[in-house]
């Protein structure tokens, strides 16, 4: 009898082990899939010529397969984004957590969250019907779906990650250090900006980070504004992401073409960078949390 | 008190007040302005028979009854697979687990998913569900996507209230002789209803807003099914069909209507669960 019970509690034990272990299986599946689908590729156009080639051809009666105008694309416009988001986010968030009324703050946060939840796609919409145009009048342009549409557009997004992220880490900071800051004379402002902000500086990085993480991984939004040529990124131009650049041929690619498994390759330098900045979010995370 | 700080502190002082009062407004503007404009757009171009049919070459009108039924059937389908992985991954980890290093590195995989951008699911869910495991493009392959890319988020929500459940309630039990598995069915698994809740909400919320991963699992077509049906054929969510009637067809009126659609249930859903999880916080006390 007791080794029955003992029996079945070691199958459901073993169930839930194998419920735990599924996030790693899936990881591990993603990984194996990027890496099987993308590497032949690379390995048949050659690393260099994949990765610092200018040209994306793939259609052309001599194909060229460089992705170096998407990598830079996105190197690009997420520092962009970073630029114009994170001062911004920044300071909205020390306001939020240091100086804003309970009521002031509850809005505001409730406001900030749910611009985390509208859908990409929305985002792209009124980019491409308010932002484009805008930027077309403006800077007198030909066209005005570029390179600093899609910035503009990611700097927005990743607003509220900023804010929550450096919201929930000047909060955690001790009083006392404030308190001590206080003591010495300094007003609410020098306190806030010069004890506050250094003792939140892994956290504050760590949003950056994952801003960065947001932006770089972006497609839909930015599809949708950046006009999505191939070019070698420049401000007012059309240009395309390592993102858009998969999701804007796959629907049209012959499969098992070799056009099709360069852009896995693509996804695969995508997820590379992806698991670098990753990697530097857990560190500075951590950080945080031992500080 | 002011003057004696000297003019270089006030400066930096005025200075440090005027960005903040800039950037708070400035985030502010940005929100009413987007919601104000996506709605004032949308919200005139819905009419019931916008919202009841399926479109029709014939009259040449435009009804977004399938993409509607399609969001609903995604999210049933998803949540019936996600919530059994997310909730057991969530109970191994803090009833079962005694290794710490298992537990690091279960902990390290979500973080990792959770950090993987949508278009990569949506390419590694179309070589997995729709070309290796031959579902082809349905509803099926781009709902066992979102159960990947949402496992993180009900685990997280289900292992934060499972640490809420004070630890007396199991001792309670196993005091009582009755095994592991009976404590967390009958003890703990209550305990952490608010938490799973909570997640569910926070998983229909992104559902409904994702697309990028549904664009090559799910397709674009406008069929009207029935469920059974629908799980099984290709069928484009609101979003997806957002997208392509903004991109491809040029319908701007339609593509309004629907991200105005969009704005008010993603709207609805995170503000309830924040009420759903303030409503369980004063229940408890």
């Amino acid at each position: 009898m007791k080794s029955k019970k003992q029996l079945i509690e070691n199958i459901i034990h073993g169930v839930f082990l194998i419920l735990g272990l599924i996030t790693v299986a899936c990881v591990l599946v993603i990984t194996i899939y990027l890496l099987v689908a993308g590497i032949p590729a690379i390995n048949k156009i050659g690393f260099m010529k994949f990765m610092f080639g200018t040209k994306w051809a793939p259609t052309a009666s001599e194909p060229a397969y460089g992705i170096l105008p998407f990598i830079l694309t996105s190197v690009y416009g997420t520092s962009g984004a970073i630029i114009l988001g994170v001062p911004v986010g920044f300071f909205t968030s020390v306001y939020l957590a240091k100086f804003a009324s309970p009521k002031m703050k509850k809005i505001v946060e409730t406001a900030v969250s749910l611009l985390a939840g509208i859908p990409s796609v929305v985002y792209g919409l009124v980019g491409m019907i308010v932002l484009v145009p805008a930027v077309r009048k403006v800077f007198n342009l030909p066209d005005g779906a570029s390179l600093f549409a899609a910035i503009i557009i990611l700097a927005i997004m990743i607003l509220p990650s900023i804010i929550k992220v450096s919201m929930t880490s000047l909060e955690a900071v001790p009083p006392e250090y404030e308190e001590g800051s206080f003591a010495l004379g300094a007003t609410p402002v020098e306190t806030y900006f010069r004890v506050s902000v250094t003792a939140a500086k892994s956290g504050i990085v760590a949003a950056i980070v994952l801003g960065v993480g947001r932006a770089i991984g972006e497609a839909m939004a930015v599809i949708m504004v950046s006009g999505n040529v191939a070019n070698m990124p420049s401000l007012f131009q059309s240009v395309r992401f390592l993102t858009t650049a998969v999701s804007s041929e796959m629907s049209y690619v012959s499969a098992g073409s070799l056009h099709q498994q360069a852009l896995f390759s693509i996804a695969l330098v995508l997820f590379f960078f992806i698991m670098l900045i990753n990697a530097c979010l857990n560190f500075f995370l951590k950080r945080d949390k031992t500080n | 008190m002011k003057e004696s700080l000297g003019s270089k502190r006030n400066r930096y002082i005025k200075t440090m007040k005027f960005l903040m009062g800039a950037s708070v407004f400035l985030t502010c503007a940005l929100i009413v302005a987007i919601i104000g404009y996506v709605l004032i757009r949308g919200i005139p171009n819905i009419t019931w028979e916008f919202l009841s049919t399926k479109p029709s070459y014939l009259s040449g009108t435009i009804g977004i009854l399938p993409d509607i039924l399609n969001t609903v059937y995604l999210v049933i389908t998803t949540l019936v697979f996600v919530l059994p992985l997310g909730v057991g991954a969530a109970i191994y980890l803090t009833e079962y687990a005694t290794n710490k290093k298992v537990v690091a590195v279960i902990e390290y995989a979500a973080e990792t998913l959770s950090g993987i951008p949508s278009i990569i699911y949506g390419l590694v869910g179309m070589l997995l569900f729709c070309q290796f495991m031959s579902l082809k493009t349905s509803i099926l392959a781009g709902a066992l996507t979102l159960v990947i890319m949402n496992l993180p988020t009900i685990m997280r929500t289900t292992q934060e209230s499972l640490k809420t459940v004070p630890q007396s309630y199991r001792e309670g039990g196993f005091g009582l002789g009755a095994g592991r598995w009976r404590v967390i069915r009958t003890v703990v698994l209550p305990g952490c209803i608010d938490g799973i809740i909570t997640g569910c909400i926070l998983t229909v919320g992104r559902i409904v807003g994702e697309s990028a991963a549904l664009l090559f699992t799910a397709g674009f077509a406008h069929a009207l099914n029935g469920f059974f049906e629908g799980v099984t054929s290709p069928g484009a969510s609101l979003t997806v069909a957002l997208y392509v009637y903004a991109k491809e067809q040029g319908e701007f009126e339609v593509a309004f209507a629907i991200a105005a659609i969009l704005m008010v249930l993603t709207v609805t859903i995170n503000l309830s669960a924040t009420m759903v999880g303030k409503f369980f916080e004063k229940r408890r006390g």
